[in-house]
């Protein structure tokens, strides 16, 4: 049986973006709205970030939000469109006291003031040495920013279908007309019908063996744009975090060089002295991992093996204990350690998707490069590119951009639902997602989901990671169109009704499939090294030819078009990137 | 190392009553219960089923019973847990399938002691409320709460009186009846000292030992029960 809800706005995932939009929603008088998360809100991976959200304060020492402006833009290897970079570091200072307003626990300086710290990338007087922006809450801020925006959605009254996950889209008219929904519990499908739709369903780290990622962090919001003919934007730029736990991928926040820790080699040298002078340990993540893997590369590995360590020993016990408890815990639990006196085994780890979906300042998803919009559809988070964050993002930028432009999207949508009528429902809306479930769901066919998601995993890791040449790139692409194919033979073992976590996780890789499969395509094409896309044969950024975003469009036949779109530059002209 | 897992098991589609299932797996000491049980469903029986996200203990989805203690699954390890280690649903919610159980009772208990920042005052403008650090650290320890029902699946109280509000609501309770910026504390009190309230706990720990995030909720909750007592002994 297939039920039908009508609303003005759906906001589609409980994270720090959805519960930010929802929480704007809620306060629009006669508006019916609803969030559906395929967790608990509480659940999902913003709850996971640890550093702080940045934002010009100045509580502890001059900042401006130009200077956070520039530093993210010299962040983003210059990809990131500066009109919205200036309006996010705008925006930064007022959102970050309205969190504080709803009751997040900041935090506090001696004054009483939003406590801050230093954070990788963040520095005063454009690039001259660091300064103190991340507002934080110890080290588990992502956790306060969900708990806080759940509980104002909460006193908001807002409605939740929670452990419903979307699998579709709907479109008509050349509009939004909803969304289809698989009720977990019951095995259900629902029709959302709606005059606006946001995804904001984060990223999709799990395409990789080692990250810091959920594991439902399997990019269902991008996936179902791009089948829906929606590009996606710089997939070939993913971040990878220098300090995942060695193995585990865990993050292990910035925040421990923000307090002072370094990175030692087997020789107990402070290697990135070599690599960035000024910023050393606090240089922008893509260069720290490099300069990892170079260091593993030269054999100066910790024991011979691909990991370094990372030295929280000089911070002192107090510090450990009061400013990043959470990591002492996790070092206490998974490696046995008190990093208070030992060092932590750290690699790079996939962290987070700068690419995705298409949108503008306001939320709004742009098909091309004259920013056609898709009436009705909107993104914002992870799983959005604004693009804020271009080529790599600074840390404590994510926070920030879910929580600016989860606001903004949401104030459009008010807008937009103010002004639209609903689209009519096309018939029969759930027909493609019934079919395609039970396609999975009686396939004869023998192939193992798990088999096919950890060689996809491997793949990714080896040939579309930290560093990548053009016969990898082309080796990895041959692999996961063979993935694909394999995929069409998979085989769900669960098949009873209720509850069927089998049948989603596998719906699920189909959407990691797809987007590894346009990482790698776009990761080939683009023939220079930026920011976190860094290519062996193609070493130097070549502004000429590749200072513009990539769009990457689905063909019928399963391939992918690329077309181009040009980069905002306001006031920050491209300059060699040297911290 | 090899190692046994005995998980309950129930598909309310086909069986009547839960039954128990026998599974091998080779494991490291230092995986994770949670990796044992995604190596049972990714090659030996995608029927089993269970809640699970982030795998590092900070997201609340994979509480369950481990060896008969209420626990993440990705915060214990096989080297402690091992080599037999039974795997139950959490005690106190009907049992949806398997390892899942309905959680929607105890977001409605949490959602009863109003969990959201009372305060009518406008904020001040430009700035943020003041706080000191030692009115910052009153509440911190309960600000660690990640929902994820280890406490009050493990209380007693809970276990002998559906009704009861249950620990983890106290928790979230206590974070805002001893933030400074917070005015709803008489509220909250008020429902907290109801006979479904505070003074059911009867100080047995379970809680606090079962808290993946090492919150004192047995302390947290007697800080709430000395503030009812205070406040009524003060008007």
């Amino acid at each position: 049986m297939i039920q039908t809800h009508t609303f003005d706005a759906l906001v589609v995932g409980g994270g720090g973006a959805g519960l930010m939009a929802a929480r704007t929603l809620a306060q629009a008088a006669g508006l019916r709205m609803a969030v559906i998360s395929k967790l608990y809100p509480t659940r999902s991976h913003t709850g996971a970030a640890q550093g702080g959200i940045g934002a010009a304060l100045g509580n502890l020492e001059e900042d401006h939000p130009e200077w956070h402006a520039f530093d993210t833009v010299k962040g983003s290897d210059y990809l990131g469109d500066q009109d919205a970079i200036e309006l996010m570091c705008q925006d930064a200072v007022e959102v970050v006291l309205e969190l504080e307003h709803m009751g997040l626990p900041f935090s506090r300086t001696e004054d009483g003031r939003i406590a801050q710290r230093r954070f990788g990338g963040h520095t005063h007087h454009f690039g001259q040495g660091p300064v103190r922006r991340s507002c934080y809450a110890a080290d588990r801020t992502g956790h306060m920013i969900l708990q806080t925006l759940y509980q104002q959605c909460i006193k908001a009254g807002v409605t939740f279908f929670d452990e419903f996950q979307v699998l579709d889209l709907v479109l008509s008219e050349g509009r939004v007309a909803g969304v289809v929904a698989y009720q977990i519990r019951t095995g259900d499908l629902h029709i959302f019908h709606a005059k606006a739709v946001l995804f904001a369903t984060g990223g999709f780290g799990r395409m990789y063996a080692v990250t810091s990622n959920a594991l439902a962090f399997t990019g269902d919001g991008p996936a179902i744009a791009f089948r829906n003919g929606v590009p996606l934007e710089d997939m070939e730029f993913f971040q990878f975090h220098p300090t995942g736990i060695y193995k585990l991928g865990i993050l292990i926040t910035e925040g421990v060089r923000g307090e002072g820790g370094v990175l030692r080699n087997n020789e107990g040298e402070r290697f990135m002295e070599r690599y960035a002078p000024t910023m050393k340990d606090l240089a922008s993540r893509d260069v720290v991992s490099r300069a990892i893997y170079q260091e593993i590369r030269a054999g100066r590995g910790i024991d011979g093996k691909r990991y370094v360590h990372l030295d929280a020993t000089r911070l002192g016990p107090e510090v450990v204990a009061t400013k990043l408890p959470d990591i002492q815990d996790f070092c206490r639990t998974y490696l046995g350690i008190d990093p208070a006196y030992q060092p932590i085994p750290v690699q790079p780890t996939a962290h987070y998707a700068m690419g995705g979906i298409p949108t503008d300042v306001d939320g709004r998803v742009v098909l091309d490069d004259v920013k056609t919009v898709l009436p009705g559809f909107y993104a914002a988070g992870e799983c959005a590119c604004v693009s804020v964050h271009g080529a790599n993002r600074l840390g404590t930028n994510s926070l920030l951009d879910l929580v600016v432009f989860g606001r903004r999207a949401g104030r459009d949508m008010i807008r937009f639902c103010r002004e639209a009528d609903l689209a009519p429902l096309p018939p029969d809306p759930a027909g493609p997602t019934l079919e395609r479930l039970e396609q999975l769901r009686s396939s004869k066919g023998d192939e193992v989901p798990a088999r096919i998601r950890t060689e996809m995993q491997d793949v990714m890791m080896d040939n579309v990671g930290v560093f990548r040449d053009a016969a990898g790139l082309q080796e990895a692409i041959r692999r996961l169109e063979e993935l694909r194919e394999r995929y069409r033979y998979v085989r769900v073992q669960d098949k009873s009704r209720y509850f069927n976590t089998d049948l989603l996780e596998t719906w699920e890789l189909g959407c990691l499939l797809d987007l590894a499969y346009v990482t790698a395509t776009c990761a080939l094409n683009r023939t220079e090294s930026r920011g976190a896309h860094y290519r062996e044969d193609y070493p130097a950024r070549d502004d000429a030819n590749w200072l513009k975003h990539t769009l990457a469009y689905r063909r019928e036949d399963g391939g992918v078009d690329i077309r181009y779109k040009p980069v905002v530059i306001t006031r920050f002209p491209p300059k060699e990137r040297v911290y | 190392m090899k190692t046994l897992f005995r998980i309950q098991r129930f598909d309310p589609e086909t069986d009547r009553a839960p039954y128990y299932r026998e599974y091998e797996v080779e494991l490291e000491p230092t995986d994770r219960v949670l990796d044992g049980l995604n190596a049972i469903k990714a090659y030996q029986d995608g029927t089993l089923t269970y809640r699970r996200s982030c795998a590092h203990g900070v997201c609340g989805s994979d509480a369950m019973r481990i060896n008969g203690v209420s626990a993440l699954a990705c915060k214990t390890l096989v080297r402690d847990a091992g080599p037999k280690i039974t795997v139950e649903p959490l005690l106190g919610y009907p049992v949806i399938k398997d390892l899942v159980v309905d959680m929607e009772p105890f977001f409605a208990q949490y959602r009863s002691i109003l969990p959201f920042l009372i305060n009518d005052d406008p904020p001040p403008e430009g700035r943020e409320r003041l706080q000191s650090i030692e009115e910052r650290e009153r509440y911190d320890d309960t600000t660690k709460c990640i929902l994820c029902a280890a406490c009050t699946t493990s209380c007693p109280s809970f276990w002998a009186n559906e009704h009861y509000v249950g620990p983890a609501a106290i928790v979230n309770a206590h974070r805002f009846i001893f933030d400074s910026r917070d005015q709803g504390a008489a509220e909250r009190l008020a429902v907290l000292n109801q006979r479904t309230g505070v003074w059911r706990c009867r100080k047995i720990f379970n809680c606090t030992d079962a808290c993946p995030r090492e919150i004192r909720i047995t302390e947290a909750i007697a800080a709430v029960q000395r503030e009812i007592l205070f406040r009524a002994v003060s008007s």
